[in-house]
């Protein structure tokens, strides 16, 4: 059924370009490469295709948005804003949802899009993180990953507030407080990026510039380094029979990865369709045009933008006036300091886990998040901290529909977020060795395999199955802990080595014990999976067919009734 | 669903790890084994479909494509021909249902054809790649260094130090021209910062109507109304700053701060209307125990108090206006704010008590 030749048309085209570009020998190589499969692999896909969706609906929509801050009287088909003065920028996107056909529609979908975008690129990012693909070799592709999605929750802040009305007015109002609280040249900024006093006539045409070309302009240039540089490293792959760190498997570039990937844009484009359809999504027409001392109970930003919220929300009161200077600390460290922490803390970590484990080497067999407990246990504290801010943005709506006093909501939340990363730590570690534990034992005794025996002693066991070879070589995957540092150790007198010395030393060799520490090494499920003084195994007296690895011999039952 | 594309022992994480079981029976031991694993090696580089399954296979993506193709033209003749689509905000929704619900089938048919398509029809193996190395081989780094070394050498960068450090000179007033040329964004904050458009004898409209108010008539007690200064009615930078609050307070509870004395007239209090959290208007009031709370980060500041903060991250008073009457009745501001308004600034300073 294959030929060598492509039909004359295709071969035409094919040779036109290959006697300009050399197209045939460039693309040899590429057309068969492998793509490995898995679901998780397509969360970063979705953030490719919304960010395309954005491109696409969002140029739609410049061809009606005005952005100006000019105030006209409104007239037009939305009848209960007849009369009232609002921005050019507010009245012409009132514009688009009632006399643009299919306006409404693309505004919905840009703005599912973008929510979408946020939260395809977070649990991507989840992913990558939690399953260490961000390791050797991949640790600039995280880097421009962890920019993309800072620079991605400006676009999307920057372009809800485009419309100026109330509530992404507000949204302003809060990020001119910010700025201006930022030492020594808050004011200045202020007044540079406003043109003036707040809101001014410049903001809104500023902020578009920034939306529709600068910022995409960095995006776009950053998702064709990442993908440039994915396709040269190769994607990583997870563990399994067959799967080994210098081969990777699954099926070819082209026909199959390429069908599959269009058919998902096409879904991801469909999900956004039905949301902007059915799911009413920033509804400004009701919110009315942006006074400075309007406002409305209840306001929420968009959800990426919620922990800043929330931070804002549950910070303490605390304001310093030192030499005649104001240091507004409840306004700073609530709009830095979790984005830093989060963000820093995610750029830096590849580097840090390098220098904690001393492993250097080459990584394309992504972890299992529960073989490394210590680094799974610090995403979840993470996302405890980032959740927790998260609801704190939410904690009005939280006291309404949950009738609690708003400000115990606020004191709850306080503690919480420092309380819940911790609980999040110790409870997602047992959970990792719980099933490290039960990794080990399924390894070393096999699977319950509901077949109840009666043994010539009257004792009735269950018996147990090998674990199916795929399944193993999963199980078999898990990698020895990360070794203590050499040179680490302290001497014979008790004295420890030079390298370990000091508050660097000292944190390193502290780092290099919490990734090594806690392991349940596989293949020794006795050690692992049961306590002491159980009876040996009854083992290979009852002469079932079970077939034996040579790994598991005398181990593969367990009793039934143990005490 | 049972191809030989998906039959492949080589998609473990498709299968689950643990034989299948309900508990309390026997389990159908080693099946797994049975399973035809090693079918997939059947026919050379490409699977071999079974032919009336593949044909079945090819219809029903065939009619996805005719459903995606219906609804395209279905989008097109609503879009064309149906008259109700803009006007007024029903109008508006119904148009959306229809366009959204033909473009979103639109998408659907092409979806699920070409995943119809990708799993039935297309017969690629899996395979295995080698991964290349990711790094040079040890000669191409050896000849791009001796390169490197060499272009450097002749270039003269090294030897020619006047050369070097002027060329570094010249590069240095380069990279600030760029934010040299941001200067023109805005002008200098000056002293705009701490001053409203509240004047001496300014008189007190109300927001919205522009109405002057006089003190016999906002005399419900437990009354509020957003008031702002008169000339200011339009002017979206000077609300931004002078927009006050009006409550009527009884005035045996009301705390007057020492030098407050004649700020209020007969209980009615003006406080600005913007946070001194991040500058949203603090718009919600609660009578019954005269609290003022900002709704978006909910500082709550007691009016009977000047308006200190009793809750929030507010970390400073609501600042007091203080007002007078003028000689035809009408409330007026006696001063501008005797501190700045809204939120703070590093140039700002001690709050004056």
């Amino acid at each position: 059924m294959s030929t060598t030749t492509p039909p004359k048309a295709i071969d035409g085209a094919i040779g036109f370009a290959d006697e300009r570009f050399a197209t045939a020998g460039f693309l040899r190589g590429k057309m068969k490469k492998v793509f490995p499969d898995h679901w998780s692999f397509m969360l970063g896909e979705i953030a490719l295709y919304s960010f395309i969706i954005l491109l696409l609906s969002g140029t739609f929509l410049t061809l009606w948005f005005k952005p100006s801050m000019s105030e006209v009287v409104y007239h037009g088909s939305y009848t209960k804003l007849n009369g009232v003065s609002m921005s050019e920028a507010y009245s012409s996107t009132l514009h688009i949802s009632f006399d643009v056909r299919g306006g409404l529609l693309m505004r919905q979908i840009h703005h599912w899009s973008a929510i979408l975008f946020l939260g395809s690129i977070m649990a991507h990012m989840l992913r990558v993180f939690f399953t260490g693909a961000y390791r050797k070799p991949r640790e600039i592709n995280w880097l421009i990953g962890i920019t993309m999605f800072t620079v991605a929750i400006l676009e999307g802040l920057f372009g809800y507030s485009l419309p100026d009305d109330l509530l992404s007015g507000t949204g302003l109002r809060i990020t001119q407080g910010v700025l201006q609280s930022i030492p020594i040249v808050g004011s200045y900024l202020y007044f540079f990026a406003f043109g003036g006093e707040f809101p001014g006539q410049d903001f809104i045409p500023r902020l578009y510039t920034v939306h529709v070309l600068l910022i995409p302009g960095i995006l776009l240039a950053l998702v064709a380094a990442h993908f440039m540089i994915l396709w040269f490293q190769g994607h990583t792959q997870f563990p399994g029979k067959n799967r080994e760190e210098k081969s990777v498997m699954g099926k070819p570039f082209y026909p199959v990865f390429l069908i599959k990937t269009t058919a998902f844009f096409v879904f991801t484009f469909m999900v956004v369709a039905l949301l902007g359809t059915f799911a009413q999504i920033n509804p400004i027409w009701l919110f009315g045009p942006y006074t400075p001392d309007s406002i409305t109970a209840g306001s929420q930003p968009d959800f990426y933008m919620g922990f800043l919220e929330g931070a804002l929300r549950i910070m303490p009161n605390w304001e310093t006036n030192l030499w005649g200077h104001t240091v507004s600390w409840n306004v700073l460290v609530p709009a830095l300091v979790p984005l830093g922490l989060i963000m820093t803390g995610a750029a830096v970590w590849p580097f840090v886990e390098q220098w904690a484990t001393g492993d250097r080497r080459i990584h394309h067999i992504a972890d299992r998040p529960r073989n490394a407990p210590f680094r799974t246990a610090v995403g979840m504290a993470a996302v405890a901290f980032y959740g927790l801010l998260w609801l704190a943005g939410g904690n009005d709506v939280l006291a309404d529909k949950f009738h609690i006093s708003l400000y115990q909501t606020t004191w709850f939340f306080r503690f919480a977020v420092f309380i819940g990363p911790v609980i999040a730590y110790i409870v997602t570690k047992r959970i990792c060795l719980g099933l490290q534990r039960k990794d080990a034992a399924e390894y070393g005794h096999g699977v319950e395999s509901g077949i109840i025996k009666m043994l010539p002693s009257g004792e009735f066991i269950e018996v147990h199955e090998p674990v199916k070879d795929d399944a193993e070589a999963v199980l078999a995957s898990k990698p020895a802990a990360p070794a203590l540092i050499a040179g680490q150790e302290e001497d014979e007198n008790g004295i420890p080595s030079p390298a370990s010395r000091g508050p660097l030393g000292r944190a390193r060799r502290a780092l290099n014990g919490a990734f090594a520490a806690d392991d349940i090494p596989i293949g020794n499920g006795h050690a692992a999976g049961h306590g002491p003084g159980e009876p040996g195994a009854p083992g290979d007296d009852d002469g079932d067919a079970v077939v034996k690895h040579p790994e598991t011999e005398g181990g593969e039952h367990r009793e039934l009734s143990r005490g | 669903m049972t191809d030989n594309n998906e039959t492949s022992g080589a998609t473990p994480e498709e299968e689950s790890r643990v034989p299948k079981r309900v508990i309390g029976t026997p389990s159908p031991a080693g099946t797994q084994e049975l399973l035809p694993e090693e079918k997939a090696k059947e026919g050379g580089n490409a699977y071999v479909l079974d032919e009336t399954k593949a044909r079945k296979a090819e219809r029903v993506a065939a009619a996805f494509f005719t459903l995606s193709f219906l609804a395209g033209i279905a989008f097109i003749v609503f879009y064309a021909v149906w008259p109700g689509h803009v006007g007024n905000i029903d109008r508006a929704a119904r148009s959306n249902y229809t366009l959204g619900t033909a473009l979103t089938v639109v998408f659907l048919g092409l979806a699920v054809g070409m995943t119809i398509w990708v799993r039935h029809l297309v017969t690629t193996k899996e395979i295995v790649q080698e991964r290349h190395a990711l790094s040079s081989t040890p000669e191409d780094r050896q000849v791009f260094n001796q390169y490197f070394q060499e272009g450097t050498d002749e270039s003269g960068l090294l030897k020619r130090r006047l050369l070097r450090r002027t060329l570094l000179l010249a590069a240095a007033p380069l990279g600030l021209l760029p934010l040299i040329l941001l200067r023109d964004l805005g002008p200098l904050p000056e002293k705009k910062l701490r001053h409203t458009a509240w004047k001496q004898g300014t008189r007190l409209v109300v927001d919205g109507t522009g109405q002057p108010l006089k003190a016999a008539d906002f005399n419900s007690p437990g009354g509020i109304i957003t008031v702002v200064p008169e000339g200011s009615e339009d002017n979206l930078n000077e609300i931004a700053t002078s927009t006050v609050l009006l409550l009527n307070l009884p005035e045996d509870q009301l705390k007057v701060k020492k030098g407050r004395e004649n700020w209020n007239v007969g209980g009615i209090v003006a406080y600005s209307k913007i946070c001194t959290h991040v500058g949203c208007p603090a718009a919600l009031y609660e009578q019954t125990t005269h609290h003022i709370l900002c709704p978006c980060h909910q500082s709550t500041f007691d009016a009977l108090d000047s308006a200190k903060v009793i809750f929030g991250p507010a970390a400073r008073p609501l600042p007091q206006l203080p007002i007078g009457v003028d000689s035809e009745g009408y409330l007026i501001a006696a001063s501008d704010f005797h501190e700045p308004v809204g939120p703070s600034f590093w140039e700002r300073g001690r709050p004056k008590v």
